[in-house]
């Protein structure tokens, strides 16, 4: 994959979200889901993002893929700004940042086979059938698939972890610069999931891959991540490196988001007698 | 059956492919749930774990087809399979009441143009006809508030919630006829440490005032069920291969793919933070066309001839069952984790 990498330098944050602020309006009133929030991501960090569920995660990132319009604030890119662009240069846009959402039932088009959805995906980026074919086999295989199992099935063939990762293959073809993950791991068993966070480990550190990785799960963040924010009610309460924040939190919130994560043998059940 | 809340004996489920060549996703499959228990079933992606929950919460659609199998709860004997004429008005009568199942991702199978207080109230009437729109309120309300949720998510419809609260909706909802058996399919996979504490609270005060008699918990989170479930149940290519008490388990893996899955687990401790682990080597097998003898061979790290040639049949100690070679010539022996790095 490596030839096809647009090597454009950049000074500062590769993605920043400035001031953003989304409002949805419900019944009743109106929920603030991401409240004035300002976050960069740096080129070659990968950025984990943790917080209590319907904190505004899911939120921050369509609006960073802009998938969702923001109710004030603006979207940087490449020192460029992208709140408001539209048609080509929105296009060229959603294929440098791609993103793996965090449901894999809903995100796939039914009508399409995995191998349809993958040629798809590519479609404007001009491949010969061999080279495409050998890009197929290798991202499939990132995520322990192979091509013949997997291209002729169609999304309600598939178990969720096998959706999960087909999804985070079709990401990782289109080479992108930017990887927003939403849970994109949550539905694969432990050998798979680490399996995943090593590929993107090393598409960070030997092409620069910039990552946002929203997840619950404390363990994958203490293994991937560089940096790491902590979100509760649509705002930021805390951040930092990932040793920081999570072996030495300031918040109380964090504190308590950390102080309940379960481990394989810390956490055996307290069994009742008889 | 005493001390047993539901034993499935023998259960195979294959989906019927094109091709002609079926796909047998759950391959005589043995399954016990104690009474007040929660079971865990743990295993790869695409072993088969939410086919079996499919084929015992006896809801099997085309192309699935249930072929073999039989499930005793309570005082009934159900004969699992689709295949018998009138199957389906059989099973019915056992859905949601007797055996339910949360299904992994189903909020996407709810009506965007539903709100949730109208799929509270159609659940429970499709099951008692006469229930009164406070009465399935009044429950749905009660459980929420066991969630730390917002009610006011009554009056929101599906895609307005985010990915973890509608997993605990789905909670609300598959838990709302008090099931003898609980199938929970992935209830956590999206929530939050705080969040899923509560659903598990939920869960376990619901058995324990038996409400519920049982649960059958499906997830790939390790940590979580060795926290809540009493046995474990690890499964690898549509079949179990080893099952046993949840800290024996734990503590004293026998099948070496257990070991390798439970060493692949990332703890939030400092070593995590500069360790690296290297996963299972090797693909997850095509189950049209599974290995042959043990289905684990071409990715065990002690696989010896016999291995590829004849399938292990069950070893028991004491509660513990185990299928392997291995286990069979090192009887109480735990499968040494270092190989796992090796
Ligand atoms: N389309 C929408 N309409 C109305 N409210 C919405 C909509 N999408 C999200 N919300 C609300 O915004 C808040 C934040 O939701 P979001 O999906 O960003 O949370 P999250 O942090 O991703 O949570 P989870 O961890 O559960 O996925 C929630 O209160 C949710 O109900
Ligand atoms: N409709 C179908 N037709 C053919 N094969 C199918 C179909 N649905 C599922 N399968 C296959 O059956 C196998 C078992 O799927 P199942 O959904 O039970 O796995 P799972 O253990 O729940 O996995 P996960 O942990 O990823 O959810 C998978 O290999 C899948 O590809
Ligand atoms: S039976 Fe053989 S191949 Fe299978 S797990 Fe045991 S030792 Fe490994
Ligand atoms: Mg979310
Ligand atoms: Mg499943």
């Amino acid at each position: 994959m490596s030839e096809q990498l647009d090597t454009t330098p950049t000074t500062g944050p590769v993605l920043s979200a400035v001031n953003v602020t989304k409002q949805f309006r419900v019944a009743g009133g109106h929920i603030t889901a991401v409240d004035d929030v300002s976050v960069d991501f740096h080129a070659g960090k990968v950025l984990a993002v943790v917080g209590e569920s319907g904190s505004g995660k899911s939120t921050l990132a369509r609006m960073l893929l802009r998938l969702m319009p923001v109710t004030s604030g603006q979207i940087m890119y490449q020192g460029k700004d992208v709140t408001h662009i539209k048609g080509g240069e929105l296009r060229k846009y959603w294929t440098d940042v791609q993103a793996v959402f965090q449901d894999p039932f809903s995100s796939f088009n039914q009508f399409f086979s995995v191998g349809h959805t993958l040629r798809r995906g590519m479609g404007r980026q001009h491949l010969s059938e061999e080279n495409l074919d050998q890009l197929i086999e290798t991202c499939l295989g990132y995520v322990g698939l192979k091509p013949a199992d997997a291209v002729h099935k169609y999304p309600h063939q598939l178990s969720g972890g096998q959706r999960q990762r087909v999804m985070i293959a079709r990401a990782l073809m289109m080479n992108p610069k930017v990887l927003l993950a939403d849970e994109a791991t949550s539905m694969l068993d432990a050998s798979l999931r680490v399996s995943a966070l090593n590929v993107l480990q090393d598409l960070r550190d030997n092409l620069g891959l910039t990552v946002l990785f929203i997840t619950h799960d404390i363990g994958q963040a203490c293994y991937l991540a560089d940096e790491v924010v902590v979100m509760e009610h649509g705002l930021i309460v805390e951040r930092g490196t990932t040793d920081a924040v999570i072996f030495d939190p300031k918040n109380d919130y964090t504190k308590r988001l950390l102080a309940d994560v379960p481990d394989l043998k810390g956490s055996l059940k307290v069994r009742k007698d008889g | 059956m005493s001390g047993v809340l539901m034993r499935a004996t023998n259960v195979t489920a294959v989906y019927a492919a094109d091709s002609g060549k079926d796909v047998p996703a759950v391959d005589n499959v043995t399954l016990e749930v104690p009474d007040g228990q929660i079971l865990g079933l743990a295993g790869e992606s695409g072993c088969g774990k939410s086919t079996l929950g499919n084929a015992l919460a006896m809801i099997a659609n085309p192309p699935l087809y249930v072929v073999a199998g039989k499930m005793e709860i309570g005082e009934e004997t159900i004969d699992l399979s689709t295949l018998a004429k009138g199957a389906n008005e059989v099973h019915r009568g056992y859905r949601g009441a007797t055996v339910s199942l949360l299904p992994q991702g189903a909020m996407n199978a709810v009506s965007p143009t539903l709100r949730i207080r109208n799929l509270v109230v159609d659940v429970m009437r499709a099951h008692k006809r006469d229930t009164t729109k406070e009465e399935a309120l009044d429950r749905a309300t009660d459980r929420l508030k066991m969630l730390e949720m917002p009610t006011r998510v009554l009056d929101q419809y599906a895609h307005q919630l985010s990915g973890g609260m509608k997993q605990r909706m789905v909670t609300v909802v598959s838990t709302l006829l008090n099931p003898q058996l609980l199938i929970a399919d992935e209830p956590t996979s999206a929530l939050d440490v705080s969040s899923q504490k509560a659903l598990i609270e939920m869960l376990l005060a619901m058995v324990e005032k038996k409400i519920m008699r049982g649960v059958i918990f499906i997830t790939h989170d390790l940590p979580v069920l060795s926290m809540v479930t009493d046995r474990l149940a690890i499964m690898y290519a549509g079949k179990i291969v080893e099952n046993g008490p949840t800290e024996e388990l734990v503590n004293n893996a026998r099948h070496p793919y257990t070991s390798a899955l439970l060493s692949s687990v990332l703890d939030p401790t400092e070593e995590t933070r500069t360790k690296h682990v290297l996963g299972i080597p090797g693909s997850p097998p095509n189950l049209g066309n599974p290995p042959s003898g043990c289905r684990f061979h071409p990715r065990c790290k002690f696989a010896m001839d016999e291995c590829s040639a004849t399938e292990p049949s069950f070893l028991y100690e004491r509660d513990h069952a185990v299928a392997c070679w291995w286990a069979n010539k090192h009887a109480f022996e735990t499968v040494p984790m270092e190989v796992n790095q090796a």
